[in-house]
């Protein structure tokens, strides 16, 4: 492993000079109202504080979270990588390999007891031992495990870690389970999305070595900044969503003067994420924006809830493929059916026994 | 004819013989919330309809229009007017006679309301050539009552204001009070299925709920319908 590189390593090699270095820390101290000796204590911490160390684990994954945070612009991943945290073990992108990069999970393991960040993307298959996801000659879920054991927290990437994903779909061969359903006894930060916003994956990264602690988490285990609000919150869109203006078809004329996505099977308003502010690829697009509907990647088993371009669910308990409201509509008809026949049979019955009294 | 002899007039409370042909059963606060209560769930049933499958696009400037704001309005509204509804209905359970307290349980501890219930059973399947009277609910339609509207209520209401509390935001007191709801199902779109299903549950009780009140108002020679708005209930062939 390189030698330890500190706060003060990093400004330095960004070309600030000492005497700017104390120059920010006396400032910094005045402004905080911190006393005389506050300069100095500020100036110790960043020149003997430790990047914080991340572990970044490959399961049952596409890479596409990976893929998503390397296009990073605010911050730029490089800054994140090379300046925010210290990157000691990512297999897809690191230079070492085989033994010489399994070696350095079981250095940091030992020299940051409790103090690394461990990054997952993907999840751990559970079933037949686990044998569906190898890494490094033993199952992922064993590696998990124990790499678990001595973090402070764990970032559970994309919607793999967080809710299983497609792997996870049903009849999820493989057993593949996300994370919070495998480690028990860490907090856990999800940051759901297929893949996540590459801006959402180092703001989240960005707050935790800046604060040393997770962002404040909403019910699910996910950061309320980013999460807290769904899609059609924030929607563009949204003003023809309220007056009632939809696309009903591909190529009709709604859709070409951007209405409401909603029929076309849009989930923008039950999916939780920040696509419809924040955007993609540098605040260029998102999905809506680009005239198809949301499919709720970041959401709990959203391949499930097909189809993508219908409002209502299927449901697949019925062995056909049917919706809310095919099955009410069938059910109401059948309870109505038989509510005529009954009071058909009332009436039959009545007149019967009607004549019966007459004749008797 | 029905025999006038083998009229026994029953309570949910057991055989009881009620000797005045006109008995007081529903008080004022059990007709006016009956009546309110199914005005609202009418405007939900077709608000709700419309929201998971609204009404054909509308042309011009969006600023012109509010066609789902209006019906979505219009389901909140009807939605809340029901959850207060059912919270005083559920005191007057407490304060009201003890038909009020009906729709809230199904005595299955009583040997007598099994006995009542199959005999419910084989009148409706033309088994029974009388029925039996009662002064409130028979076990039949007290058990449907419970299961599929009190019940039913309930969880419309519970999943109703989860969904609600989506657009309210995390630190409404709608989300503090009801999401939980998304432990158990974390996507919210799951949430919305079950709550259309709910829908079609109630949209079959009230098919077979005025089915039976029109068929016993004739049938049984008791009132029904019109029992709901005077709060009488006349035995048609006592005393």
């Amino acid at each position: 492993m390189a030698a330890i590189e500190t706060f003060y390593d990093v400004i330095r090699r960004q070309g600030v000079t000492r005497r700017s270095f104390t120059k920010f820390c006396s400032l910094t101290a005045a402004s905080l109202g911190m006393g005389p000796i506050g300069a100095a204590k500020i100036a110790n911490a960043l020149e003997t504080k430790e990047r914080t160390p991340v572990i970044w684990m490959h399961g049952l994954e596409c890479t596409c979270c990976s893929e998503s945070f390397i296009r990073s612009a605010h911050p730029l991943v490089k800054d994140v990588v090379l300046s925010m945290i210290s990157l000691d073990y990512d297999d897809t992108i690191m230079a070492a390999a085989g033994h010489q990069a399994e070696a350095i999970l079981q250095e940091t393991k030992e020299k940051y007891k409790g103090k690394y960040i461990l990054a997952v993307e993907g999840n751990p298959p559970l079933n037949e031992g686990g044998m569906f996801c190898i890494d490094g000659g033993k199952p992922f879920v064993e590696k998990l495990k124990w790499m678990a054991e001595d973090a402070m927290a764990i970032i559970a990437w994309g919607a793999c870690a967080s809710w299983g994903c497609v792997q996870a779909a049903k009849p999820n061969p493989t057993q593949a389970t996300p994370i919070d359903k495998v480690i028990h006894d860490k907090p856990i930060i999800k940051v759901p999305g297929c893949p996540p916003i590459a801006e959402v994956m180092t703001g989240v990264v960005t707050y935790i070595t800046t604060f040393g602690r997770l962002p404040e988490l909403d019910r699910q285990g996910r950061p309320n900044m980013f999460y807290s609000q769904r899609i059609h919150d924030k929607c563009y869109r949204r003003p023809h969503f309220d007056a009632g203006q939809f696309v009903e078809q591909w190529d009709d004329e709604s859709a070409r003067k951007g209405h409401c996505l909603y029929k076309m099977g849009c989930k923008g308003p039950t999916t939780y994420n920040a696509c419809s502010t924040v955007r993609w690829n540098g605040g260029v697009s998102f999905p809506i924006q680009s005239g198809h509907g949301c499919i709720g990647c970041s959401e709990d088993g959203f391949w499930d809830k097909g189809p993508f371009y219908e409002r209502l669910t299927n449901i697949h308990q019925f062995g056909v493929e049917k919706n809310a409201d095919e099955i009410g509509l069938a059910a109401a008809g059948v309870v109505g059916a038989a509510v005529v026949t009954h009071a058909a049979a009332t009436a039959v019955k009545r007149i019967v026994s009607k004549n019966n009294d007459h004749s008797a | 004819m029905t025999d006038i002899s083998r009229i026994d007039v029953a309570d949910s409370h057991g055989e009881r013989v009620v000797s005045q042909p006109t008995v007081y059963v529903y008080e004022a606060p059990v007709r006016l919330w009956h009546w309110l209560n199914a005005l609202a769930i009418l405007v939900l049933i077709v608000t709700g309809y419309l929201i998971g499958s609204p009404l054909p696009t509308v042309a011009g400037e969006a600023s012109q229009h509010f066609v789902m704001g209006y019906i979505r309005f219009a389901h909140f509204t009807a939605g809340q007017i029901m959850a207060v509804g059912f919270l005083l209905r559920g005191y007057w359970a407490f304060m009201g006679n003890e038909h009020s307290r009906q729709i809230y349980y199904v005595p299955v501890w009583r040997a007598s309301f099994w006995k009542e219930l199959a005999h419910e059973i084989r009148w409706y399947a033309f088994l029974e050539k009388a029925p039996k009277k009662y002064v409130g609910h028979n076990p039949l339609a007290q058990t449907a009552m419970f299961a599929m509207y009190t019940l039913m209520s309930a969880f419309m209401i519970v999943t109703g204001f989860a969904l609600y509390s989506e657009g309210e935001g995390a630190d409404s007191w709608e989300a503090k009070l009801f999401g939980w709801v998304f432990y158990i199902w974390p996507n919210s779109q799951e949430v919305h299925t079950w709550h259309h299903l709910g829908m079609y549950v109630i949209v079959t009780f009230i098919i077979i709920h005025i089915y039976a009140a029109v068929r016993e108002d004739i049938m049984s020679r008791q009132s029904i319908i019109s029992s709901m708005v005077s709060g009488e209930r006349h035995f048609k062939d006592g005393a």
